[in-house]
């Protein structure tokens, strides 16, 4: 597997953190939870580690999953969850921040052998595989999964469906509920049990990411009944589902067909797995609070709380404050006039008073200052500020200057936001008050977001009608290299009539071929400094302006053990090993 | 009730009152029907006090753009440097009360809550008032009318108030305010969302006073004063309009003020659920609607501008009892 020098030395870190942790936690007696390891403590390395099994670990969440189904998922704290019951090809090593980016085999032996200069990946999976019925685990098991998870939209649409757009002929298949044909999907090979290929239509080094997702984790065909294969998922983890009451509560057991010695990562400590949903977000505090349960949702407290833990230096010790590896931006619509220029798009960027934003936003703890395209989170980020200004308190001189500049004394437009994100609106209500000190008056307009990019900000004819130069935006990749976060945002060569999620409709040469390239280069180090010089670009374009780098405050509940914060679930704990000191 | 009022100046003037308590000796005059009403209403101190405070409110919700003028207050200037960006609460006890900021500043934004108060209160007062003059005026139009005509006129208008009292009021109010919130009409911003809500709680709240007219009208039409103009030749339009909507014009009045409060809390409902007035504009059910997140530890965010709403209804629903109590005594 190729790694940059960057992960091989977080990974050595990782280690060696691992070990001091587990140490410290020792010398607490076992680590009963009743000494708090200090603010931010499960973002430096595992908090309460140990081995101790039994017990009852429980997660409430405040809403309802899209589904437990491993491939009909989009949520990265199902992508989180999931790995108890279903075992993808490849997964994240549990790990504190940026380290818990570090990819490692689940299923599969090694990591993907990669020929044809990156078209054709290659997993061997492990042997002695078995579903929780016993019957073992095949590379078909795995390759039906992607098949029926990518393929039959009409069935499961829930998920991302990468492999639809990068597999050789993906376009053309149907999925297997369809396409009886027992072949299947033919750029998808099994030559035997243990070996499957994937064929791409074009390079795609970053293919590991992929095949991270649930959606490669082992599905047996003759156990799948479609949409409702949720109601008996067949466990290829070490629990599986001893009960599910769909959207109130999904309780998980020990799985005795798992074989530790096939798994590495997995450690089955708690006796038993309860996931409550639709859980009131105060009580879910409050449980939190108590040490009864984690958030599985892991999106952090709500503002009362926060405002309660932060003033309370005993509280505060057991809080994680730590990135979720999104960007809070503006996008500026390079298509609305008279933002098609570049100097006015540069008056936006000086005239943003960040800390205004960032204070309205529910200040440093909600997010640090952002000034570049990719989160610190995120491979490939490199440290700039292009537009940098006294204090980030934006600079209304400089920006007047850049205004002129743009042939303009004033400039009247329209900021969207997203009507049912509270947090937005709070920021566009701040960017508002500093864009009146240079003359930009924007008024504020509200849509909703589950129709934001379909209906409203993500179509170009609607925006320049209604005269809309800047849109609030958040975004966060579906794995956490360069390429799946700047891809959907700044590639013009995907701009189309809707739907669109590259809201400065921003279409430069320049950006989509360093996209290209980078997706295409084997050398890690050459491809993340690829992804620096694509977010400068689009900086020195005044695409877009970074807000905040995205922040959660998790408490850390108490009597929980292995508690670690990991970028690669938006600093989420890492939920593979979880356990409890409680009975 | 029937004592008299204390006369505080030396000169009273002549005392209906007096009158009516048997004390007076000169003449006995002839009172209009307001003038009796009038001097009821003035012997009803809590309704005299309702009274007052509602022309306060209006004065205030009339000045509040040239008071802000004046004073140079911008209810969404951000006062940012009085806020705690780790907890996002104002500074200092009491949400932050200061000279400049009587009543405090809002977490966050760290706006003046009195500036936001005052802008909120003429939006408040526009949205009622505008609705209620839109539901009484269509109201008492078909109530008369269906009341008057009675028969196969009565039978549709009447059904279809039964149409509208059984519509689901605000669930339909959240999904057009959702559907409406680009711009529609030609009209966008703050003068669409006031539009949109004095539509949306006036037209559908016509049938209340519909039937209350329609039933004074079905007994009005009987008296001989309506035989006699009939008499004389009146078509139906002079009738209901010159002979019956006078003598109608008591109910409608009180049903008025009793109707703006509710009115009040209804816009205030709806910006706190998110779909009447739009941030940044100031409104009291917004600010309610932020203060939700911080009730525990800054409450002054919120009894603020619940305190506007409830005095504000309070005074309006004092002022309209007292009003009916004048203005119909039979009906106590």
């Amino acid at each position: 597997m190729r790694r940059s020098a960057l992960a091989a030395v977080a990974a050595i870190g990782s280690a060696s953190l691992l070990l001091s942790a587990c140490s410290k936690a020792d010398d607490n007696d076992g680590g009963d939870g009743s000494k708090s390891a200090g603010a931010n403590a499960a973002t430096k390395g595992v908090v309460n580690a140990s081995t101790q099994k039994g017990g009852t670990v429980t997660y409430e969440y405040s809403d309802v999953p899209d589904s437990f189904d491993p491939g009909n998922t989009y949520y990265a704290y199902m992508y989180n969850l999931s790995r108890l019951y279903a075992r993808p090809l490849m997964t994240f090593q549990p790990g504190p921040g940026e380290e818990g980016n570090k990819l490692v085999p689940d299923l599969a032996a090694s990591a993907g052998q990669p020929s044809d200069g990156g078209k054709t990946w290659t997993y061997k999976i492990r042997s002695g595989l078995k579903f929780q019925d016993g019957t073992p685990i095949t590379s078909k098991d795995v390759k039906y999964a992607v098949e029926r998870s990518n393929f039959a939209r009409d069935v499961l649409s829930l998920g991302p469906n990468y492999f639809q757009q990068f597999l050789t002929g993906g376009k053309n298949y149907k999925g297997p509920y369809k396409d009886k044909s027992p072949e299947g999907l033919k750029s998808i090979e099994t030559p035997d049990d243990t070996t499957i290929v994937f064929k791409l239509d074009r390079p795609f080094q970053e293919f590991d990411y992929l095949v991270a997702t649930p959606q490669t984790a082992p599905v047996p065909q003759a156990k799948d009944t479609g949409v409702d294969y949720v109601k008996n998922i067949v466990s290829s983890g070490s629990y599986k589902f001893q009960s599910y009451k769909e959207g109130q509560e999904a309780v998980l057991v020990r799985n005795e067909n798992w074989d530790p010695k096939t798994d590495p990562l997995r450690k089955q400590y708690p006796d038993k797995i309860v996931v409550k949903l639709k859980v009131n977000a105060e009580t879910i505090d409050q449980d939190v609070q108590a040490g009864d349960a984690i958030d599985l949702g892991g999106t952090g407290v709500q503002a009362a709380t926060q405002a309660k833990v932060v003033n309370d230096s005993k509280l505060k010790a057991n809080t994680d404050n730590t990135y979720g590896g999104r960007l809070v931006y503006m996008a500026i619509n390079t298509q609305v006039a008279p933002f098609d220029k570049v100097e006015c798009r540069k008056a936006v960027e000086y005239a943003i008073d960040k800390v205004s934003v960032q204070t309205a936003e529910g200040g440093p703890i909600r997010g640090d200052i952002a000034t570049t395209v990719l989160p610190p989170d995120v491979i490939g980020y490199q440290k700039a500020d292009v537009y940098a200004t006294d204090g980030n308190k934006g600079d209304v001189a400089k920006a007047k200057e850049q205004l002129k500049a743009c042939g303009k004394s004033t400039i009247s437009t329209n900021l969207s936001a997203r009507s049912d994100r509270p947090q937005e609106i709070d920021a566009a209500t701040a960017i508002i008050a500093s864009l009146k000190k240079v003359g930009i008056n924007a008024s504020l307009k509200q849509y909703p977001s589950g129709k934001y990019f379909t209906d409203y900000a993500g179509v170009p004819t609607f925006d320049k009608k209604q005269n809309i130069g800047l849109h609030m935006m958040q975004w966060g990749a579906d794995w956490n290299s360069g390429y799946g976060f700047l891809q959907q945002i700044l590639n013009g060569g995907a701009i189309g009539t809707s739907g669109n999620t590259n809201l400065s409709y921003l279409n430069d040469k320049q950006i989509n071929e360093m996209l290209e390239k980078a997706i295409a280069t084997e050398d890690d180090a050459t491809r993340n400094g690829l992804y620096a010089q694509i977010d400068k670009r689009a900086m020195d374009l005044g695409a877009l302006v970074p807000l905040t780098y995205f922040k959660v405050l998790l408490y850390r509940p108490a009597g929980f053990t292995n508690l670690v914060s990991t970028a690669a679930f938006s600093g989420q704990y890492d939920y593979l090993n979880i356990g409890t000191t409680k009975k | 009730m029937t004592a008299p009022i204390e006369t505080t100046g030396a000169q009273a003037e002549a005392q209906p009152e007096a009158v009516l308590a048997g004390a007076g000796k000169g003449q006995i005059e002839g009172r209009s029907l307001g003038q009796i009403a009038w001097s009821r209403f003035k012997r009803d101190r809590v309704a005299v006090a309702g009274g007052v405070i509602v022309i306060l409110l209006i004065l205030i919700a009339v000045l509040a753009r040239p008071i802000q003028a004046i004073f140079d207050l911008d209810p969404n200037a951000l006062h940012q440097d009085l806020i705690d960006p780790n907890t996002s609460l104002p500074k200092g006890a009491w949400g932050g009360m200061s000279w400049d900021h009587p009543l405090g500043v809002e977490p966050k934004f760290g706006r003046d809550i009195a500036t936001r108060i005052l802008e909120g209160s003429w939006v408040s007062l526009v949205v009622a008032f505008g609705a209620t003059i839109l539901s009484n005026t269509i109201g008492a139009v078909l109530g008369v009318v269906a009341g008057y005509y009675g028969g196969r006129v009565d039978t549709i208008i009447s059904r279809l108030m039964d149409t509208f009292l059984a519509f689901p009021l605000l669930l339909f109010a959240i999904a057009i305010s959702a559907t409406l919130q680009g711009g529609a009409f030609g009209l966008e911003g703050l003068p669409l969302h006031i539009s949109v809500l004095i539509f949306i709680i006036g037209f559908f709240n016509w049938p209340y006073l519909g039937r209350i007219v329609r039933g004074q009208t079905l007994a009005l039409r009987e008296r001989e004063f309506v035989d006699a103009s009939r008499g004389m030749g009146a078509k139906g339009p002079y009738i209901l309009f010159r002979e019956l909507l006078p003598n109608l014009v008591g109910p409608i009045i009180v049903y008025s003020t009793l109707l703006i409060p509710t009115n009040i809390l209804f816009e205030a409902s709806l910006s706190f659920l998110g779909v009447g007035i739009q941030p940044p504009q100031a409104s009291w059910g917004g600010m309610i609607n932020q203060a939700v997140d911080y009730y525990q530890v800054d409450p002054q965010f919120m009894i603020v501008p619940g305190l506007a709403i409830f005095v504000t209804v309070l005074a309006f629903n004092l002022l309209g009892d007292g009003l009916r109590d004048a203005l119909d005594p039979r009906s106590r």
